[in-house]
C-alpha cells in the first residue's frame, strides 16, 4: 500500500484541477433527480393502484381495473430494472417515436418500477388502518374517494413511512445502473475520473462513501418526518 | 320516514336477514334487541347501505336507497350513524372530526352551483334575449367554515367538552369519544341517527354519560334506531322495542307491553336471561 498516498494525490489532482468535481456534482444531481422524481411518480402510481386494489369488488369495473393493476405489478416486479431500462430506451420509445434523453427515460422507468413496489407497500398500509375509519367516513356521506384521500391514506402513510424510506434508499442505490441508457450519474462521473488516471481504487472508494452519506442523511430525514407525523398518536 | 320492505341480506351462502318489514316514523325511538348472531347489527347497517341489501327495499323519504343506481352518499348525509368502536378519525382533532363532513360537503355543493352558473353565463352569451337566471350564491367557503365551526363548538359546549376541541382522539376516554361521535353525526343535522351498540365497548362507568346524551336527543325529538343490550334504556327511552332472532323480527311492541307481557317463547327465554 505504499503508493496509496500517490493514488490519493492523483485522484485529488484530477478531482480538483481537471474538472472532475464538475462531473461528480452533475452525476450527484442526476442520481438525486432520478431517485426523487422516480419516488414521487412511484408514490402517485402506487397510491392509485393500491386504492384500486382495495375497492369493493362486486361490480365489473373495479374487477377489470384490479386485473389491469395486478398485471402491471407482476410485469414490473417480474423483470430486472436494467431490462426495463433497455426495453424502454431501445424498443418501446423508438417504436412509438418518442425522442427523450437517457435521464428522462430513467425517471420514467424508475417511477413505473417503484410504483409497482410502492403499490404493495401502500396496500398493506391501507389495510393496516381500521376499516371502521372508512365506514365512519362513508357514514357521514363522504364518497369512497374522499374518505380514502382525507382519512385512510394519511393514516396509512404514517404506518408505512419507514418502509417508504427504505424504498427511497434502494431507489438511490439502484440508479447506479442508468449508465446503460447513457444517463450520467455518480457511477459515470467516477468511472470518468478513474479512466483518465488509469487508477480506479480511490474514485470508487469515494463513490461508495458518497452513497453511504446520502443514505444516512435520508434515514435521518425519514426519522424526523416520522416523529412529526406521530403527533396524533401522542397522549399528552 | 323509513319503510323497510322484505329486506334480505346474505353473506355468501349465509342468509342473515330473512325478510324484514318495519316502518320507522318521524320521532320514533326504536330499540332493537336480540341474541348475538340474530342479525340486528346487519339490519342496522343495511338501513344506510353500509352493507348493500341482497333483496327488498328501503324507502327513505320517498327514495328506495337499496337500489344500487341511487347516489347513496346524498342520502347518508341525512342518516347519522354511531358505531360500537366510535371510529373517530384518528388523524383529525376533535373539532376537525366534527367539522370535516359538513364543511367538505357544503363547499362541494357551493362549487357545483358556481360551476353551473359559469355554464349558464356562457350559454347566456349566445342566447341573446332569453337569458337564464343564475342560481343564487349566498355564502363563501370561509363563511361556511366559520358557521360550521360555531355550530361544532356549540355542540361541544352542550356535551361539556369544548376544552377538548383541539386534541386528538387518542387522548380521550371511551365515553368522551362516543359522545363526540354522536355530536359528529349531529353536526350533519340528520333526520335519523342509527346507533350500533353505542355502549358495548365502554367501561361501565362511562355508559351513563353516553346514555344521558342519547336521552337528551330523544327528548329533542330525534328519530333514533338503537341496537342495544341496555334493557334499561330500551324500557325507559324507546317508544318501540323490536326483538330479532334468526334474521327475522319475532316480536314488536311498546316497551311496557313488550317487557311485562312477552308472547314469543324465544323472547321470554331471552328476557329471562338478560333481565
Amino acid at each position: 500500500m505504499g503508493n496509496f498516498d500517490q493514488k490519493v494525490n492523483k485522484f485529488i489532482e484530477i478531482f480538483l484541477e481537471e474538472g472532475g468535481y464538475v462531473k461528480v456534482v452533475e452525476g450527484l444531481q442526476n442520481t438525486l433527480l432520478i431517485a426523487v422524481a422516480g419516488l414521487l411518480i412511484g408514490i402517485l402510481i402506487g397510491t392509485v393502484i393500491a386504492s384500486v386494489r382495495v375497492l369493493p369488488k362486486y361490480r365489473l369495473l373495479p374487477r377489470v381495473l384490479n386485473g389491469i393493476c395486478s398485471f402491471y405489478v407482476a410485469l414490473f416486479r417480474g423483470t430486472p430494472i436494467v431490462v426495463q431500462l433497455l426495453v424502454f430506451y431501445y424498443v418501446l420509445l423508438p417504436v412509438i417515436g418518442w425522442k427523450i434523453t437517457g435521464i428522462q427515460v430513467s425517471v420514467l422507468v424508475f417511477g413505473l418500477n417503484s410504483g409497482a413496489y410502492i403499490s404493495e407497500i401502500m396496500r398493506s398500509g391501507i389495510q393496516s388502518v381500521d376499516p371502521g375509519q372508512m365506514e365512519a367516513g362513508r357514514a357521514v356521506g363522504l364518497s369512497f374517494g374522499v374518505s380514502m384521500t382525507k382519512i385512510v391514506i394519511p393514516q396509512a402513510v404514517k404506518n408505512i413511512l419507514p418502509t417508504l424510506g427504505n424504498e427511497f434508499i434502494s431507489l438511490i442505490k439502484e440508479t447506479s445502473v442508468v449508465s446503460f441508457v447513457g444517463a450520467a450519474d455518480l457511477y459515470v462521473a467516477f468511472s470518468y475520473i478513474g479512466s483518465s488516471s488509469y487508477e480506479f481504487m480511490v474514485p470508487y472508494l469515494v463513490m461508495a462513501l458518497i452513497y453511504i452519506v446520502l443514505v444516512l442523511v435520508i434515514s435521518l430525514l425519514v426519522k424526523l418526518m416520522e416523529r412529526s407525523l406521530k403527533k396524533s398518536d401522542r397522549r399528552n | 320516514m323509513i319503510d323497510v320492505i322484505n329486506l334480505r341480506k346474505s353473506f355468501g351462502d349465509m342468509e342473515v336477514l330473512k325478510g324484514i318489514d318495519i316502518t320507522i316514523n318521524k320521532g320514533d325511538i326504536v330499540a332493537v334487541i336480540g341474541p348475538s348472531g340474530s342479525g340486528k347489527s346487519t339490519f342496522l347497517r343495511c338501513l344506510n347501505c353500509m352493507e348493500d341489501p341482497s333483496g327488498g327495499s328501503i324507502v327513505f323519504k320517498g327514495v328506495d336507497i337499496a337500489d344500487m343506481s341511487v347516489d347513496i352518499n346524498v342520502h347518508r348525509r341525512h342518516m347519522g350513524m354511531v358505531f360500537q368502536h366510535f371510529n373517530l378519525f384518528n388523524n383529525k382533532t376533535v373539532l376537525q372530526n366534527i367539522m370535516m363532513a359538513p364543511v367538505y360537503l357544503r363547499c362541494q355543493d357551493l362549487k357545483r352551483v358556481k360551476r353551473r352558473n359559469n355554464m349558464t353565463r356562457l350559454r347566456n352569451l349566445f342566447c341573446g334575449s332569453n337569458k337564464t337566471a343564475l342560481m343564487p350564491v349566498t355564502e363563501t367557503g370561509e363563511q361556511i367554515r366559520n358557521e360550521v365551526r360555531e355550530q361544532a363548538m356549540a355542540l361541544l359546549r352542550r356535551i361539556g367538552l369544548e376544552d377538548k376541541a383541539d386534541v386528538y382522539p387518542s387522548t380521550l376516554s371511551g365515553g368522551q369519544k362516543q359522545r363526540i361521535a354522536i355530536v359528529r353525526s349531529l353536526a350533519m343535522d340528520p333526520d335519523v341517527i342509527l346507533f350500533d351498540e353505542p355502549t358495548s365497548a365502554l367501561d361501565p362507568e362511562m355508559v351513563g354519560e353516553v346514555l344521558e346524551l342519547m336521552k337528551q336527543l330523544a327528548r329533542d325529538g330525534m328519530t333514533m334506531v338503537v341496537v342495544t343490550h341496555e334493557m334499561g334504556f330500551a324500557r325507559e327511552v324507546a317508544n318501540r322495542v323490536v326483538f330479532m332472532d334468526e334474521g327475522r323480527i319475532k316480536e314488536e311492541g311498546n316497551p311496557k307491553e313488550f317487557f311485562e307481557n312477552p308472547k314469543e317463547p324465544r323472547l321470554k327465554d331471552f328476557l329471562s336471561k338478560v333481565l
